[in-house]
């Protein structure tokens, strides 16, 4: 391939000089680097921005009882509380979620990586999971209300006078958002499997234990970090989200138990992303300073979750030379 | 050229030097044959007891319709290291593989002909069973992502429905340490994890694992390609201090390593067994003019 090299005709040790200064490129070539420039600078403002301006906000109307107080439904906004319950809804929701996602996603990496057979089976999972990553959350959460909505799935939310099944709690809500996070958990984890060398599996087999021992005290294990990774960026996405939970969770502010068996889990709830929405001047509520509190402890999560993911990485995998 | 008595004589076997010249091998290539024929081995190499441990019998391996393995039978015995040489792509480790059936997971591995193990075709046997009896290192050091005690011990897990206890697990492992020549160096911290280690003592350790099952055949593939030369010595050590417990069957591309630790060698080239024989007279007298150019130098 002929490669355009500025400089004078004649020139030999022009194509040398292309890593040298911008003044002898192109102006073509100038003008993408500016762009360059600029797009990454702008990326940090932006970054930095958000996290400024909200924690300037925040921080302004942040109390430290808004975190141990319920909501209350009051127009005076020195009545209406707190938000000790969406902070309660949002960790309640992320642990459900990943608790689904964790051993469903583990167990369909495991499947593509070591066995993927027949064939066509694999890259059907595969485009499984990217229609499953890339549906709206408010796609999945129209989806799920559907499905729970069911009169046998009465059991998850619970069942109003008449028969019709509410088809809204903590549990089809934690189901939906466990989609959320499942392409996170395969990714990676699939990327942790891959890593491992062949000769490593061939260790094990080479010492009498068949696939599932390997892949359950060998694979598994080398894998842990990989699926903490995915399993953290998967509780970010999910505390994130808040399609799932205003269709899937009910409208309640405060943590509402249902009776009987498991009577938390049915209920509904709130968490920061909705009581965000429903505190702004978009939602019913109209009380943005609660609305910018929350936003910036929601935000705190969420940082807090992608620095975790840093530091797990940085605790890096088993290296085989 | 002039060859002085003792670059001419056989060069000793067994004996790990570090830091030092290897003992030159001759060049068959550039010696006139009557001058090669001269030198007959003086050296009996016989080991202490020989007896039949596995054997091939006309054993072809093809990979999706290239041969990789020719039609080959070769007995491996207890009690002698086995060293198969031969340039790369030869089928060596194709053959070394296929001892253990660890080349079945290869999907597209076609395998002929037979393998017995104590004169029973490994075939009959269960591949975990055939694998705990046929012990397997490999050219890099792959311990398990785990405690250096519960490398040694993961052959020994869960290989009956119950759970053996650590207490009794310990004597096996220790022992399979010892036997390694890691026992020293790790006695002090068996539940820090192995791949801390050194890459030597990582494939120590390796061995340990292999042998804690007691296996009745060792199958190591070039073991020290990725060591430094002093682990290599250490390994060499190792491989022909066990020798006596386990027959060993060494894949290596290293001549001067074949001629430390081998009791008897094969060459094999294209997947044809070419040669195979006691390793003094390999080495000092090839029967084949392929071997003594490959020994030589010639190729490869």
């Amino acid at each position: 391939m002929k490669v355009r090299v500025p400089g004078r005709p004649g020139d030999r040790l022009a194509s040398l000089r292309r890593t040298g200064p911008a003044s002898a490129w192109s102006v073509g070539d100038r003008i993408g680097l500016g762009l360059a420039w600029i797009a990454g600078i702008s990326l940090c403002v932006v970054a930095a921005t958000i996290v400024g301006y909200m924690a300037w906000k925040g921080l302004q109307f942040l109390h430290l009882e808004m975190l141990t107080t319920s909501p209350e439904a009051s127009m005076d906004q020195s009545q209406s509380g707190g938000f000790f319950d969406p902070i309660i809804g949002t960790l309640l929701l992320t642990v459900i979620g990943i608790a689904i996602a964790i051993p469903v996603g583990v167990g369909i990496a495991v499947w593509l990586t070591e066995y993927g057979r027949p064939a066509g089976l694999a890259r059907a999972v595969e485009s499984g999971i990217e229609i499953v990553a890339g549906t709206p959350s408010v796609v999945l959460a129209i989806f799920g209300l559907l499905v729970f909505q069911q009169t046998f799935m009465g059991l998850f939310s619970f069942t109003a006078e008449g028969g019709a099944v509410f088809g809204r709690s903590f549990i089809t809500a934690g189901v939906m958002m466990s989609v959320v996070a499942l392409p996170m958990v395969i990714g990676s984890t699939r990327e942790a499997l891959n890593a491992i060398p062949r000769h490593v599996r061939e260790a094990s087999y080479a010492l009498g234990k068949d696939r599932a021992s390997t892949i359950r005290r060998v694979l598994l294990p080398s894998a842990r970090s990989g699926i903490a990774t995915g399993a953290t960026l998967g509780m970010g996405r999910i505390a994130g989200d808040t399609a799932i939970v205003v269709i899937l969770l009910g409208a309640s502010m405060t943590i509402t138990p249902e009776g009987g068996f498991l009577g938390l889990f049915r209920g509904t709830g709130s968490t920061l992303t909705s009581y965000v929405y429903n505190n702004s001047p978009a939602g019913e509520g109209n009380a943005p300073e609660k609305a910018y509190a929350a936003a910036f402890v929601l935000l705190l999560v969420v940082l807090f979750l992608n620095f975790v993911v840093g530091l797990i990485s940085k605790r890096s995998e088993p290296k085989w030379s | 050229m002039e060859l002085k008595e003792a670059e001419i004589g056989v060069p000793p076997l067994r004996r790990i030097v570090v830091g030092q010249e290897t003992p030159p091998i001759r060049v068959a290539g550039n010696l006139p044959p009557e001058l090669f024929d001269r030198e007959a081995p003086a050296h009996d190499d016989t080991p202490i007891w020989v007896e039949e441990s596995m054997r091939t019998e006309d054993l072809s391996i093809a990979y999706g319709g290239k041969v990789a393995v020719n039609q080959v039978s070769l007995e491996v015995n207890a009690g002698e290291v086995l060293a198969l040489i031969g340039p790369s792509g030869c089928g060596k480790t194709t053959l070394l593989r296929s001892l253990n059936r660890l080349v079945e997971l290869t999907p597209a591995a076609r395998r002929t002909g037979r393998i017995l193990l104590d004169d029973q075709d490994v075939d009959e046997f269960d591949a975990t069973h055939l694998r705990s009896r046929v012990g397997m290192l490999f050219q890099q050091p792959n311990p398990f992502p785990m405690s250096i005690f519960d490398n040694v011990a993961y052959g020994l897990r869960e290989r009956g429905s119950k759970r053996p206890r650590r207490k009794e697990l310990e004597p096996i492992v220790v022992d399979a340490l010892e036997r390694a020549g890691l026992w020293d160096e790790v006695s002090s911290n068996l539940s820090h994890p192995a791949l801390a280690l050194s890459g030597g003592q990582q494939q120590r350790l390796c061995i340990a694992r292999a042998l804690a099952v007691s296996p009745e055949v060792l199958l190591l593939d070039e073991p020290c390609s990725a060591l430094d030369p002093i682990s290599t010595a250490t390994i060499e050590e190792t491989i022909v201090g066990l020798r006596d417990e386990v027959a060993i069957v060494i894949v290596t591309h290293n001549m001067q390593q074949a001629q430390r630790v081998a009791d008897r060698v094969a060459f094999m080239y294209l997947g044809d067994m070419v040669e195979c024989g006691p390793a003094s007279r390999v080495f000092n007298a090839p029967q084949a003019e392929r071997t003594a150019e490959y020994i030589g130098g010639g190729f490869g």
